[in-house]
């Protein structure tokens, strides 16, 4: 397929983003930030213990102490059934969000909520929950995936068997599902195979380690309407999830989307948003919930951490003859970890006749996992990856000629079966490969320190989904956009940029707004660096219906023909009857008497999103009496599509590359 | 009520009185007390910087202060960077390099840059990365930090 190379204006710039100067002057609105009259401060008492029965809570000295207004327990959420329903794209089980929320019967991890308080102060607060007496029984925990698989492991929910087993079971289990991608013939193929390497590996759970705290702030009304103010991926998303944990209507719910600290996939979930609803339906005061940094890595994010084994064989022209995977994820106290994502990135970015990829979602007694950066790709990548390139060292193959050998391209099929369409993969293993970086030797070590130098591939399929946008003509000329997408890193201004590249505006001539869950149609979350894409889609389409309308207004000024107005560069003009043309501000002036305001309008869920590959190298120094690590050069490439504003896809990969770093030798 | 302490401090050149639990720290009193909520909580427990302040010259961790210990002082927070509409360079130079992406970090870096500056004003790459190594960031990789930081000084010298 050829690709086209447009000649933009605006898209490809760098303009300095739109809020910007609030967020340098301190002026930018996080959840914390809100405050309002009359407010009271909540705190959440967590469970020590990993795994344990709650025999009885006694909450009469916290509820005793003056300046306590209201306590929390698990008695004030309705109990949901399980069963998996559909939000958007993501599969959610009421039953497991609501336990998870609040623990039930049972504590299942550290820092698991058992009770929450709601004070004068966040210090009352704090002194109310250190009040409630809690009686637990201990009971047995498993901290790992190779011990929660054990036939007599102990068990985190009763209720779980196995799915996804060719028979099923009736037996208790950890194992919440499993999953197999196969084809071709793996004995023939390790047969076949040269050299043959074999590993296993185990991963930590790492958390998204995002510097604001979980937050929110919920207004319930005796109308029965609540109002959360909040730092979230997805004000839709939030919305849906209170719904549904507390099996009230979603509209019955405003979510109004705060500026937000940081996320990485972990501001997706809910954990404070129900307790500060339920807390101000009982107190009818506004209620702020601000979790401290020992809550966040105790009770919210992490990923899992996971063990994989990995098998590989390649025969001596540096054909990959078969490539067996097993991962096993740790799901956290609820199933869902992204093992399924895992299995479907792993190898990704090889063409391969013989495989298996062996997949296990499994309960363990810690956090319930959430999204984080390419969930479930980056543990299968460090794994297939670091076994790639041990290959490509026992074959005396350059590891970039090894992965241009094997590389998956257009039509190549993935693992899970689908072909690629038009992808990028081997363009980033040339990049490399002719980077200044790979193009200079290994400086020698001085010291008795040992160097090595490295390269890794991986592989993320982005996402679609659904997302609304306006773009509104102002009477000056000017533009604003609205849309519910949550800007965690710079996509007002991309969305900005392309509403200006439609309507030959400036970058700073279009406002954009991110609106809350009354002012904007439904839009998902912020991940899966699905914004620019879907919501810049959005965008386009609306500033596209905006340019539509304006033609038609010109056209009844002119006594012309819609389709005989031209617009172009932010003018109108027609050439049927003379020469004709007006500017966006002179059209945007007499638009009183033209018909009206123009406002242009898209909702969207689109398919056809482009996926990204990276081909990575580093070269580090170790000192082998300490074990330290020294990064001392590093070089990142990766498909980006076209970077709307290279400045925030900079920052992207550079901030991905350091938190990778700290992946693997800090955290 | 009795139990508050009255103290006046001087914030952002400006002289304020305020009442404050002795058990309340700098950071809450700036934040809730006067609704200074630039600097930002992110740890309480002086890890990650984003709640700096510049307190008689020297960048501390207001989390780590307690508002009573303000009596007397001169403290200096995001919010006193800008004069009336024209950015401090370390604020433009900030928003020119893309040295920020969420933004709950930055008025933290731009508080210890500031009192880096002001005791360095010509910085070498090291010193930058030292001089920040208190703050903490986790969307940009600090790269694009470093260069804004860089460049302000060189604008800020007249370079």
């Amino acid at each position: 397929m050829e690709v086209q190379e447009h000649k933009f204006k605006v898209i490809g710039t760098r303009p300095i983003r739109h809020d910007g100067v609030d967020k340098v002057t301190g002026r930018a609105r996080y959840g914390a930030d809100i405050s309002l009259p009359g407010m009271l401060h909540g705190r959440v008492l967590r469970s020590p213990h990993a795994h344990a029965r709650i025999k009885s809570i006694d909450v009469s000295a916290a509820l005793a102490l003056p300046g306590v207004k209201a306590v929390l327990t698990s008695e004030d959420f309705p109990k949901l059934a399980a069963g998996v329903v559909q939000m958007g794209e993501l599969p959610m089980n009421p039953r497991y969000l609501s336990m998870n929320l609040m623990a039930q019967d049972k504590v299942l991890y550290d820092g698991h909520a058992v009770a929450a308080v709601a004070a004068t102060s966040s210090h009352i607060a704090e002194e109310a929950v250190n009040l409630i007496k809690v009686e637990y029984e201990l009971l047995p925990h498993v901290q790992n995936v190779l011990d929660a698989m054990k036939d007599n492991a102990p068990i985190l929910l009763p209720e779980v068997r196995t799915s996804g087993t060719p028979e099923k079971s009736d037996k208790e289990t950890n194992i919440a599902s499993q999953l197999r991608f196969a084809r071709g013939d793996l004995e023939a193929g390790f047969k076949a195979a040269d050299v043959v390497v074999e590993r296993e590996f185990d991963t930590a759970m790492v958390h998204q380690g995002y510097i604001e705290p979980h937050n929110a702030v919920a207004q319930y009304n005796s109308d029965g309407q609540t109002t959360i103010w909040v730092s979230t991926q997805g004000a839709f998303t939030t919305r849906d999830q209170c719904a549904m944990a507390l099996n009230i209507p979603a509209s019955s719910i405003k979510v109004v989307p705060a500026e937000i600290g940081g996320g990485f996939g972990g501001k997706i979930g809910i954990y404070l948003e129900p307790l500060a609803l339920l807390l101000s339906k009982k107190t009818g005061k506004p209620v702020k919930m601000v979790m401290s940094r020992a809550d966040v890595l105790r009770a919210t994010g992490p990923t899992s951490g996971s063990h994989i084994r990995v098998k590989m064989g390649a025969n001596k022209a540096g054909k990959i003859t078969a490539a067996q995977v097993w991962m096993a994820y740790e799901a956290g106290a609820f199933p869902g970890s992204p093992v399924g994502a895992g299995c479907m990135t792993a190898l990704a970015p090889y063409d391969l006749e013989n495989l298996q990829i062996d997949g296990f979602d499994v309960l363990v007694n810690k956090p319930k996992t959430a999204a984080y950066r390419a969930p479930g790709s980056t543990n299968a990548a460090m794994g297939t990856e670091t076994v790639v390139d041990e290959l490509a060292e026992k074959l005396g193959i350059d590891p970039l000629e090894f992965r241009r050998i094997n590389g998956a391209k257009e039509g190549t099929a993935q693992p899970a079966g689908p072909k690629f369409l038009r992808i990028g993969f081997l363009e980033t293993v040339e990049a490399i490969k002719t980077s200044p970086h790979y193009q200079s030797p290994l400086p020698k070590s001085g010291n008795g320190k040992l160097r090595g130098r490295g390269v890794a591939s991986g592989f993320w399929f982005n996402a679609g989904f659904q997302s609304s946008a306006t773009v509104n003509i102002n009477t000056d000329g000017t533009a604003s956009v609205v849309t519910g997408s949550t800007d965690i890193g710079g996509t007002r201004t991309s969305c900005a940029m392309i509403a200006a590249e439609v309507l030959g505006l400036k970058a700073e001539e279009v406002h954009p707004v991110v609106a809350d869950t009354e002012s904007i149609g439904h839009t998902d979350m912020t991940g899966g660096s699905r914004v620019t894409f879907a919501t810049g889609y959005a965008v386009y389409e609306a500033a596209q219906d905006a340019v539509n309308q304006l033609k038609q207004r010109a056209a009844t000024l002119w006594k012309a023909k819609p389709e005989e107005v031209v617009y172009q560069d932010g003018s109108v003009s027609h050439t049927t009857n003379g020469n004709e043309s007006m500017t966006l501000k002179e059209l945007a002036g007499k638009l009183p008497r033209a018909g009206g305001p123009v406002t242009g309008r898209a909702s969207v869920n689109p398919r056809g999103v482009g996926p990204a590959f990276a081909t990575h190298v580093v070269d580090v120094e170790v000192d082998p009496e300490t074990g330290k690590v020294d990064i001392l050069r590093y070089t990142a490439t990766q498909d980006v599509g076209k970077a709307v504003h290279p400045s925030y896809v900079e920052g992207q990969m550079q901030g991905a590359v350091a938190q990778g770093v700290g992946w693997a030798l800090n955290e | 009520m009795a139990n508050k302490v009255q103290v006046e401090t001087t914030l952002n050149g400006e002289t304020v009185e305020f009442l404050c639990e002795p058990r309340q720290s700098l950071l809450e009193v700036l934040r809730d007390v006067l609704g200074f909520t630039g600097t930002k909580e992110g740890c309480l427990t002086g890890d990650c910087g984003a709640c700096s302040v510049i307190l008689d010259g020297r960048v501390s961790c207001s989390c780590l202060v307690l508002g009573v210990e303000a009596q007397g002082k001169t403290i200096q927070t995001v919010e006193g960077l800008a004069q009336s509409d024209k950015l401090h360079p370390l604020q433009q130079k900030f928003l020119e390099h893309a040295a920020l992406q969420c933004g709950i970090c930055t008025p933290g870096f731009l508080v210890a840059a500031k009192a880096l500056l002001d005791r360095n004003p010509n910085p070498t790459e090291h010193e930058v990365r030292y001089g920040l190594a208190g703050n903490l960031c986790r969307c940009t990789g600090y790269d694009k930090i470093v260069r804004a930081v860089l460049d302000a000084a060189a604008v800020m010298q007249g370079r």
